[in-house]
């Protein structure tokens, strides 16, 4: 098991230098560099600028000298935020959306495997209908358009909760992102939990305990759920991800000042290092969860477990 | 007073023109044990979900089955499981797919005792290891805490007969219990079944497509075909004076050792077309921690004749499928040389000749999955054609013509293989394979999942191939009524080394090891007044990863002796014979 984890963790370099060159790339041929603006800088005082961040350099170097500081941990400085390294930037901004993101998936696990639990056992009957039809508008409806929704009705008309993050400082400034964030996971969680449900509620093994006089919940309880998990245990993975990139979109609806928001005001300033380092940040945090997610299916899968 | 009872049992599905069961009747006393032969499809099984409540929502059921005068048929799901475990309980064809694989052995028990409140719920634990005990699995505690994918298919059949025992139940049904075990090992659960029903007097419903099954374990019997009972009778009565034309083709197509099989006598003006020399094949097995080799061929050398039929005959684990593959260059050999018409192939199939490959066919177990879904019957056995004689013009002619000689009707061309039944499937692959008139064709368990009058057809197919156009084949299978039927001579397997290479004949009138002498003894016979044998051979085939010293059978052989554990017993000749027994010149396995 530990040597797999090492041989996951080591494939995963090449796939992160992969994603750090692409993002490189896309940055540099974005027209416009860190230091245009409306006001034109002196041509003097520009070029100082560009030598003292190396952005004279030629591409290969530059990315040369960004490797080698990566691996030392240094995400080189902000071009904007001139007094902060990005390394610091991001650790500033990793809890709020740490917290956002681990509640929503909590919150998609919770309400999304219930409500595919009880579709399954209820197919074909209204509160099947019910679940399946609402999971059909939380996939399809997409995050930039729920969330001013949600504003909208919660926030604005009700006035129950506040619209922005920095409109509050109680819990309750957490819940719209949370659920915005949630939503589309919960309708995945959901309609992916039927439908493995109802599978393994076919299998032959479930058959054999039937046979053998279980209630149908004893059935779910001791022999179905657990196999019903694993596809989901599969999707974490892909979940995680959703999760950090829907972020962009929810922070900067909800003015929370997280790493998402930073991606997107990072990126209107071309603050090269910044983005790339955001860039890496998310990769690895992918990378790392997906590889969590697959120790977790070969714990939870005796076939995988034990040979 | 008859404890199960069903009339007029009929099961309609949505969509099907017949009925899957129609108007079946019957009764089933205490401590009887009555028999349900039938081909696949007959509704043997679809009549015994039917009596434990397990038929899919979109069967409808109509007529009764009344157990001990309670009606089952439309009772919810707590009166049936008043019913279920406690007095009636079903062992399973696939004991894999029966088994829950991530749930260990032991607490799949358990909570049958639990559910049922059967003991105390900490006498449980007790229970369970009790019967687990009782069906004869070995190391009991440890396989309490295993998984199923751990344990042997005999092991796991030895399983569900716990699991069904241990409500102590009035009635077994047992469908098809041994159809996906090995044939020692299907000996091995039968005796257990005979065995625990003596002690428990419980009425047993066996249903099997099997005659030597039934043969040995039934008192009564039924005949099914296409949802209808046939006739039914004590099983002397039927096997002896059969009433239906189904019953009088099953006996005829039934697999048995003592028809008289090929002469055995090599055909005339031999020569050698197929040279297999030393060959050896080893897998590396294991991801997650750390590698084993698993040798499953050893060093084996067999050589066959134009026009002649060779049975590689052995049960799971045997090698005769890698052998197989290895000599048709699908998996990469250790050592060892395949010699065609007197040249050396390349191991590697993607490195032979063109005229090598057309020259040299296979055709595999399973049609469906060997057959490509999205191609058309014609295109599948026009393939070879396309590949090698681009340059001739009236494909179609012949694959029409190929077609007829397997016996497939002209408009089934342009089906696809999903549109096909098995036998159909099987004919097709055939086709393909004989197309090209190659000099060999190896057949990997061709026939196995073919009914019995569908697998003689297909048969004669075979050997009507052979006298037309010369074939040699080599023929491999677990089941030795097949051997007997077809081939020449016969290579007996056992974890990948041979045990004996005899003559038709010789192998079955005078067999020199003692493995085949036990693989003789544990087919069923198809004779309801043949004493079942009573001492099947023991134990199972042991770890391909760990082999033991000396011959590998030595463990579960009644006549090793110290020379045995000590070294492999080298291949000599007795006769026209080639044995691997250290003890081969003294005994004397004769029936």
């Amino acid at each position: 098991m530990l040597r797999y984890a090492f041989a996951r963790i080591l494939g995963a370099i090449p796939t992160l230098l992969l994603v750090i060159a692409i993002a490189f790339l896309m940055v540099h041929a974005a027209p416009g560099g860190p230091f245009d603006s409306e006001r034109v800088l002196p041509p003097d005082i520009k070029e100082n600028i560009e030598r003292a961040y190396h952005l004279d350099e030629t591409l290969p170097q530059q990315f040369y000298r960004y490797i080698k500081g990566v691996v030392r941990g240094d995400l080189g400085p902000s071009y904007r935020y001139r007094d902060f390294s990005v390394s610091e930037l991001i650790a500033g901004a990793i809890p709020v959306t740490m917290r956002i993101g681990a509640l929503a998936i909590l919150l998609a696990l919770i309400v999304g495997i219930s409500a595919g639990l009880i579709a399954a056992l209820r197919r074909n009957t209204v509160l099947d209908r019910l679940v399946t039809g609402i999971a059909m508008i939380g996939i399809s409806v997409p995050v930039f358009v729920f969330a001013p929704l949600m504003v909208l009705v919660f926030a604005v008309t009700l006035k129950w909760l506040p619209a922005s993050y920095t409109g509050s400082d109680g819990a309750d400034r957490l819940l719209l992102p949370v659920i915005a964030l949630a939503m589309p996971q919960i309708a995945f969680i959901a309609r992916l939990t039927r439908a493995s449900l109802i599978d393994v509620m076919n299998s032959d093994y479930v058959r054999t305990a039937k046979a053998q006089g279980l209630k149908t919940l004893s059935i779910v309880r001791y022999h179905a759920f657990r196999p019903a998990m694993l596809p989901l245990i599969s999707y974490l993975g892909p979940a995680f991800a959703a999760v950090l990139t829907g972020s962009v979109v929810v922070e900067h609806v909800f003015g929370v000042p997280g790493v998402g928001r930073f991606l997107i005001t990072a990126s209107a300033n071309r603050d090269y290092t910044l983005v790339l380092g955001i860039t890496v940040f998310y990769a690895a945090m992918v990378v790392f969860l997906n590889l969590v997610v697959d120790l977790l299916y070969a714990f939870v899968d005796p076939r995988v477990r034990t040979r | 007073m008859a404890l199960l009872d069903v009339e007029n049992l009929t099961i309609r599905y949505a969509g099907s023109a017949s009925p899957a069961v129609e108007n079946l009747s019957f009764a089933l006393a205490r401590g009887e044990s009555l028999g349900i032969v039938g081909e696949s499809g007959s509704g043997k099984t679809q009549a015994a979900l039917a009596i434990m409540g397990l038929l899919p929502a979109n069967a409808k059921i109509s007529g009764s089955v009344r157990f001990d005068d309670a009606e089952l048929i439309g009772a919810g799901a707590a009166v049936l499981n008043q019913y279920r475990a406690r007095r009636i309980a079903m062992v399973f064809q696939d004991p894999m797919a029966a088994l829950n694989p991530y749930v260990r052995i032991g607490d799949q028990l358990r909570r049958i005792l639990l559910e049922h409140k059967l003991c105390a719920a900490d006498e449980a634990s007790a229970r369970t290891l009790l019967m687990l005990k009782k069906v004869g699995l070995p190391d009991p505690e440890r396989q309490y805490r295993a998984f199923p994918h751990q344990l042997s298919g005999g092991m796991r059949q030895r399983v569900m007969i716990g699991a069904a025992l241990l409500g102590e139940p009035d009635v077994l049904i047992a469908d098809e219990p041994t159809t996906a075990l090995d044939v020692t090992v299907q000996a091995q659960i039968l005796y257990l079944l005979r065995q625990l029903r003596a002690e428990t007097k419980a009425a047993l419903l066996l249903i099997t497509h099997d005659l030597g099954v039934i043969a040995g374990n039934c008192e009564r019997m039924f005949v099914m075909d296409r949802g209808e009972m046939l006739e039914e009778g004590t099983t002397r009565q039927v096997f002896a004076t059969p009433d239906s034309d189904k019953m009088r083709a099953l006996l005829t197509n039934a697999p048995t050792l003592s028809a008289i099989g090929m002469s055995g006598a090599l055909p005339e003006g031999g020569d050698p077309v197929l040279d297999i020399s030393e060959l050896s094949v080893s897998f590396s097995e294991g991801r997650l921690r750390g590698r084993e080799r698993l040798l499953a061929v050893r060093p084996i050398s067999l050589t066959i004749q134009k026009a002649e039929t060779v049975a590689v005959v052995g049960e799971s684990g045997s090698g005769k499928t890698s052998l197989a593959r290895a000599i048709v260059g699908l998996i990469p050999i250790d050592s060892g040389r395949v010699t065609f018409l007197g040249k050396q192939l390349p191991a590697a199939v993607s490195r032979r000749r063109h005229d090598s490959r057309r020259d040299l066919q296979m055709v595999f177990q399973d049609p469906l999955a060997s057959l490509n879904p999205a191609m058309r019957v014609s295109s599948i056995v026009g393939e070879p054609l396309r590949v090698h004689e681009s340059g001739r013009k009236n494909h179609a002619a012949l694959v029409e013509a190929m077609l007829e000689q397997v016996g497939l009707a002209p408009e089934l061309s342009q089906r696809y293989p999903h549109e096909l039944s098995g036998g159909q499937a099987q004919r097709v692959a055939i086709a393909r394979a004989l197309i090209l008139k190659p000099k060999v064709v190896i057949c990997d368990e061709a026939v196995a999942a073919l009914d019995g009058t569908v697998r003689s057809e297909i048969l004669l197919l075979l050997q009507a191939a052979q006298q037309r156009t010369g074939l040699s084949i080599i023929f491999i299978t677990h089941d030795l009524a097949v051997v007997r039927q077809i081939s020449h001579r016969v290579l007996v397997m056992y974890m990948g080394r041979l045990c004996e290479l005899a003559a038709n004949n010789a192998l079955f009138g005078r067999p020199r090891h003692p493995y085949t002498r036990a693989l003789l003894n544990a087919v069923p016979s198809p004779d309801p007044n043949a004493e079942p044998a009573n001492a099947p051979l023991p134990g199972e085939v042991s770890s391909l990863l760990r082999p033991p010293a000396g011959c590998p059978f030595h463990p579960r052989c009644q006549h090793a002796v110290g020379a045995c554990s000590a070294s492999v017993p080298e291949p000599a000749a007795y006769g026209g014979t080639i044995v691997a027994c250290h003890r081969a010149t003294e005994l004397d396995l004769r029936y």
